[in-house]
């Protein structure tokens, strides 16, 4: 009882922080919030599982969500017939290659041939498949991006539904995310969270780099919308009616219809997953995980496939947060890859995750709300704060103005400081780990 | 001749920037790996910390220079350089007082300290966002070039050149001086043998009367002092950005890895293999190649193994590779 009751205290204090938002600031500014907080929240589900259940340190959250978003361009956006027709059969030649070398490459390691000749044969398929990607890739690449640079120059997608995305988005991160945890949870837990970062880091600079996939740095935007268009909401005659019936402004109210059907779509993501999560927490397979956390040994003793276990953890867990990326690209409708940073990104989901309480489905819930919330509150508040501080300073004061243009970043430092106070005083989190 | 203007090429290209860089790195890695034989885990906020003693030398700079004071040829930030070394070891120490002092004196899980150094890493990162901003800054305000590739070329009547910048002189001596010194430290000196003792066993160190506290304090103020310098160093020789730090956490992680954590003389080998391999991969051998081979054989190719784009992947590739071939670094670490 004593849980619940918690529980609903704190979900209820999130509630009115919004609702207070929403009658200071704007109920658009507070639903905007609202969406990406539920977005947060999903992340922080995902790496939950991860952290909570296995405890393993996924330092690669950026990346995974970086391939949502890559899913989120290539369902949606539509085909570009003329770079497909100029390099697009080049491209697919090259996927066969990299698929064929590496189907030779595991067929080579799997084999009973000596060491002295996989240590010959492994540097040679790799060289191989280099030099053709190059010969058979490079011009077809030349290609693409040479064709109408400035508004296009990549391949472009399938002009499918972009919530299709959501799907792929977490199938791609997870298949991703089984080729990485192959090769890295072997690791010793600081040794795998530095190899998942620099993992996020190069599919980072594979998405700024190859424009013919993502135009990289030139951004996609236009990405087609699940839910309505303002505009349009504003043109129909039904809306416009609507409105005049209850008197509300017309502008303001059709943004707030769109946020609330975003909300409304992610929602159903979230309480979703929370529940299959939940329900796997408790079931048997869930116990399993924890025993296996707290004593890897003794889980092994009873016959537990602890490496097979922490693989299937981890592509979960990744492709939860692949879908998460997906829905961050479509409530943004454009694909940025310099907006993914690990401080924004990574260390901030395990902020949230460890501020609400590792192993704790309600707590990631309750982490991904309150530290986004505070994430984006940061702004106005650190300002409020600088400004009261350098008030005796006269106006034009180089120091004030300086720290006022940079008062926005004390989002890191409170971050900072949330996540040591809570691991010093609270290392449990707001809603500890049942037992 | 043909042999000397590729071999200039070389120089100019991959071995004068690779080991600027690599010394960039090693300073940095030696930090890493200091921290992890004595506190015995993997500080993330390694970089905040170059970043922070470069900040606090820029900012004196710009006091000196608004007063009028300059190093002649060399660059100011050099004069503030024991200021800014000053204040980062004092922020290493109230880091280790306030932060993982009570982890330590707990017995945390190594887990448990890496949190915390990124909880460390996030305020770093917001402190010093808030106090000089996000932006870019150059600071380096002595003579650029102690000879450019110009002047190399009149001098010696080759094709090709190379130039020597003065803050890649200044990097290449300072990390042979200071490693020099720490290395006479850790093995010659009663301080540093004791720091040893700690890392090799801190359980016999304890009983011969070594005094944990001291140990560990000196660690941090020795690691705050390498951070200082590496960041310094890094800003003269390219330009001073905040969000650069972050990002360079990777290839001195993978230095320290690859030399073996916890072994300083891995950590500066490793930094040389890691900056100059990233060199070597992304360099365009195309005018080298056209030097050394006949003319009929010259390449029409830029003849390069991986984009400059991807120079950042190789550092991880190389990571990786160590951590499943060989997962103790080349030298075997885990102890000074």
């Amino acid at each position: 009882m004593n849980d619940v009751l918690r529980r609903s205290l704190v979900f209820s204090t999130f509630a009115v922080a919004i609702v207070f938002i929403g009658f200071l600031q704007s109920w658009n500014v507070a639903l905007g919030i609202f969406n990406l907080c539920l977005i947060s929240a999903t992340m922080a589900l995902g790496v939950n599982i991860q952290l909570g259940y296995a405890g393993i340190f996924n330092a690669g959250v950026m990346g995974f969500a970086a391939l949502g978003g890559l899913s989120a361009v290539i369902i949606s956006y539509k085909p570009v017939s003329e770079t497909i027709s100029l390099g697009g059969l080049g491209i697919l030649i090259c996927i066969l290659i990299l698929f064929l070398g590496s189907v030779l490459g595991v067929i080579v390691y799997k084999s009973n041939l000596s060491q002295a000749y996989k240590k010959i044969l492994f540097p040679l398929i790799i060289i191989v498949v280099l030099l053709l990607l190059n010969l058979i890739g490079a011009p077809a690449v030349e290609r693409i991006e040479a064709f109408e640079p400035a508004a296009s120059g990549f391949l472009g997608g399938f002009g499918l539904p972009i919530i299709l995305s959501w799907i792929v988005g977490g199938v791609i991160a997870g298949l991703v995310a089984y080729l990485i945890g192959k090769i890295t949870l072997g690791l010793r837990s600081d040794y795998l969270a530095i190899a998942t970062l620099g993992i996020a880091e190069v599919i980072i600079y594979i998405l700024k780099n190859e424009d013919w996939l993502t135009r990289g740095v030139k951004n996609v935007n236009g990405l087609p919308r699940p839910v309505p268009y303002e505009i349009g909401l504003q043109e129909s005659t039904w809306f416009i009616e609507l409105c005049e019936n209850f008197g509300f402004p017309l502008v303001e109210t059709s943004s707030i219809v769109v946020k609330l059907s975003y909300c409304f779509l992610f929602s159903i993501v979230v309480l979703t997953l929370f529940i299959l999560s939940e329900v796997a927490l408790k079931s048997p397979w869930g116990r399993m995980m924890r025993a296996i956390r707290d004593n890897e040994i003794s889980a092994r003793a009873m016959g537990k496939n602890v490496k097979a276990r922490h693989l299937e953890i981890f592509i979960l867990g990744s492709a939860i947060i692949g879908l998460a990326g997906a829905m961050l690209t479509t409530l943004e409708g454009q694909f940025t890859p310099t907006t993914y940073q690990p401080l924004r990104f990574t260390f901030t989901v395990w902020v949230m995750v460890i501020i609400g309480g590792t192993g704790n489905n309600y707590g990631s819930l309750i982490g991904g709300f309150l530290v986004w919330f505070l994430w984006v509150e940061a702004e106005p508040l650190g300002l409020y704060l600088v400004e009261l501080i350098t008030s005796p300073l006269s106006e034009t004061n180089p120091l004030r103005i300086q720290l006022i243009t940079n008062a926005a970043h004390m989002r890191y430092m409170m971050m900072g400081l949330l996540l040591l106070l809570v691991l010093r005083f609270a290392p449990k989190g707001i809603f500890p780990e049942g037992r | 001749m043909d042999f000397l203007n590729a071999l200039a090429l070389i120089t100019n290209y991959i071995l004068l920037p690779g080991f600027t860089y690599g010394s960039q790195l090693a300073l940095g890695a030696l930090g890493v790996t200091l921290i992890y034989a004595v506190l015995r885990f993997s500080n993330f906020a390694h970089g905040e910390l170059m970043s922070f003693g470069a900040m606090i030398c820029i900012l004196f700079t710009w006091l000196g220079q608004s007063y009028g004071i300059n190093f002649g040829v060399l660059p100011t930030a050099l004069i503030f350089l024991p200021i800014a070394i000053g204040f980062t070891a004092l922020y290493c120490f109230f880091i280790e007082k306030f932060v993982f002092a009570y982890y330590r004196r707990k017995k945390s899980d190594p887990i448990i300290f890496l949190i915390a150094s990124i909880g460390v890493m996030f305020f770093t990162a917001g402190l010093i966002r808030f106090i000089i901003g996000p932006s870019d800054q150059n600071f380096n305000d002595g003579v650029r070039f102690i000879f450019n590739v110009r002047e190399f070329k009149a001098f010696t009547g080759l094709d090709e050149g190379f130039g020597l910048k003065t803050s890649q002189a200044i990097t290449i001596l300072t990390t042979i001086i200071l490693c020099s010194i720490l290395f006479v430290f850790l093995n010659k000196t009663r301080t540093g043998k004791s720091m040893r003792a700690f890392s090799d066993n801190e359980d016999l160190a304890l009983l011969s009367g070594i005094d944990p506290n001291k140990v560990v304090l000196l660690t941090w103020v020795i690691a705050g002092g390498l951070a200082t310098f590496a960041g310094v160093l890094y800003g003269l020789d390219k330009i001073y950005k905040p969000f650069i730090f972050l990002q360079m956490l990777l290839p001195i992680f993978s230095a320290a890895i690859v030399g073996g954590v916890g072994n300083p003389i891995g950590a500066v080998v490793g930094g040389y293999v890691i900056a100059l391999s990233e060199l070597f991969v992304t360099f365009a051998y195309r005018k080298v190649l056209a030097y050394l081979l006949p003319e009929s054989m010259e390449p029409s190719g830029m003849m390069q193994f991986l984009s400059t784009d991807y120079k950042f992947a190789v550092s991880f590739i190389i990571l990786v590779i160590v951590l499943i071939v060989r997962p103790t670094g080349i030298f075997r670490g885990k102890t000074i």
